[in-house]
């Protein structure tokens, strides 16, 4: 993901359309932006032409175009008319890829953003300890901070989140689902 | 890609069709829960899996009808073929039943989704690994849901036990038409695309042997299977009636008004 700044003729340097891409707030959370996701995997002139590639989160996820026609209106407004939007599939989204900036905004707005390093492996000894309640992972509750809390369920309001409930201040919450 | 080039083009779109429908049909099934689950929660869950499974089928039917090269797209194949037309696994068109049933269909096509997947992303085209490597997250996600939620009502109240034990009895038999290679299978296997499904299932019954253990159900053992005999079974295009029916509501928009957009 190299942000070079190159300036030639009336281009925007590449670096300047990442800053661009940074303020348009994703559809479904928009307390975070597309960078803060992680979803924009590459920006870069090919001739007189803008190639933005972007990465779903989920296959499904009813913001990808909608997520599409953000970037599209964001960068036409300021002037670039030769665009490509380009689906890159490789390497998958991860929630590894929220930025710090991303987790802390999650969190001041009340989701517990993801854990890194606890997405199902599908590994079924370590999944077993999970579902029977011998695993120690613990989502801290993102408004009192208590870790005594527990899943409701593996979905939540988007496909990208779980619900949970803290079981000190008693509030549901959503989490970030790993991937 | 040399494997990819050395197969028989309609083959190939069989085959990818065999992943997609299974992920389209069951998607659909799964979508018939919507509003409809014993709680919020779940039908949440259930909308959000749904939806995960038709975005892989929209990835994979339209790598099947680029492969063809006639012009269609993922929502043609998906909206305008007739039932002898899909290739999807006769377990995925089973209707829902109860909870338990809808959860253990779920449980049973997860751990075989995830092998699958898990063993394409080695595959000798890199379209078919990159798709793998993205849906593999999914149903990694999906299994530790379903395995999770047999456990807990297999080994839950007595009904819910009677209710899984049930719906196991039921479904064990069209589990076996998921590792039943045939012609197709052997060609895609050759040129390394995927591995043959008779492969796969040692993991499977791995998993499922560990999980019907820890939610105290019996395996029902080898029992008689569906779809593997004579003309075979969905991954042939033939069916049971309970497609016919998935059709006529998931096409209904696209035969009544042709090309409606939203």
């Amino acid at each position: 993901m190299a942000a070079e700044t190159e300036t030639s003729g009336a281009r925007p340097a590449e670096a300047q359309i990442w800053d661009w891409l940074s303020q348009i707030p994703d559809p479904e959370i928009p307390v975070i932006t597309l960078t803060d996701l992680g979803i924009i995997r590459a920006v870069e002139w090919q001739g007189d032409t803008l190639v933005v590639r972007v990465t779903p989160t989920y296959s499904g996820c009813p913001a990808t175009s909608v997520i599409n026609l953000e970037i599209e209106a964001t960068l036409r407004a300021r002037g670039i008319d030769k665009l490509r939007l380009e689906r890159q599939l490789s390497p998958p989204w991860t929630t590894d890829w929220l930025t710090e900036g991303g987790r802390e905004k999650l969190r001041a707005y009340g989701i517990a953003p993801p854990i890194d390093g606890t997405a199902p492996d599908g590994l079924i000894a370590g999944r077993i300890n999970r579902l029977t309640g011998r695993s120690n992972m613990v989502v801290p509750c993102p408004r009192c901070e208590s870790g005594n809390t527990e899943k409701i369920s593996q979905a939540g309001s988007t496909p990208c989140k779980a619900s949970y409930r803290c079981k000190d201040c008693l509030e549901p919450f959503d989490y970030f689902k790993c991937i | 890609m040399a494997g990819v080039e050395a197969i028989d083009r309609a083959g190939y779109v069989d085959w990818l069709q065999r992943v997609g429908d299974n992920a389209l049909i069951l998607g659909h099934r799964v979508s018939e829960w919507c509003g409809h689950s014993p709680a919020l929660e779940e039908d949440i869950a259930l909308a959000n899996q749904a939806l995960d499974l038709i975005g892989q089928c929209q990835l994979w039917l339209g790598y099947a009808a680029e492969i063809e090269g006639e012009g269609r797209s993922a929502d043609d194949m998906a909206y305008l073929r007739d039932a002898s037309a899909f290739r999807n696994a006769l377990l995925v068109e089973r209707p829902n039943g109860d909870f338990g049933q809808t959860l253990m269909r779920q449980f049973l096509f997860d751990v075989y989704h995830l092998e699958l997947l898990r063993a394409l992303k080695g595959s000798s085209d890199p379209r078919v690994a990159e798709i793998a490597a993205k849906a593999e997250k999914e149903a990694a996600y999906h299994l530790e849901r379903s395995a999770d939620l047999v456990i807990r009502l297999g080994d839950g109240t007595e009904e819910s036990h009677r209710r899984m034990q049930n719906a196991l009895d039921l479904l064990f038999p069209y589990t076996g038409e998921l590792f039943n290679d045939d012609d197709i299978d052997r060609a895609i296997a050759e040129a390394g695309i995927a591995p043959l499904p008779s492969t796969l299932k040692k993991a499977w019954d791995e998993t499922v042997r560990a999980v019907l253990d820890e939610a105290t159900l019996t395996h029902p053992g080898a029992v008689w299977q569906h779809g593997i005999k004579g003309a075979g079974g969905g991954r042939q295009g033939v069916h049971s009636e309970h497609l016919g029916y998935i059709l006529a509501e998931m096409q209904f928009l696209q035969r009544a008004y042709p090309g409606a957009v939203w």
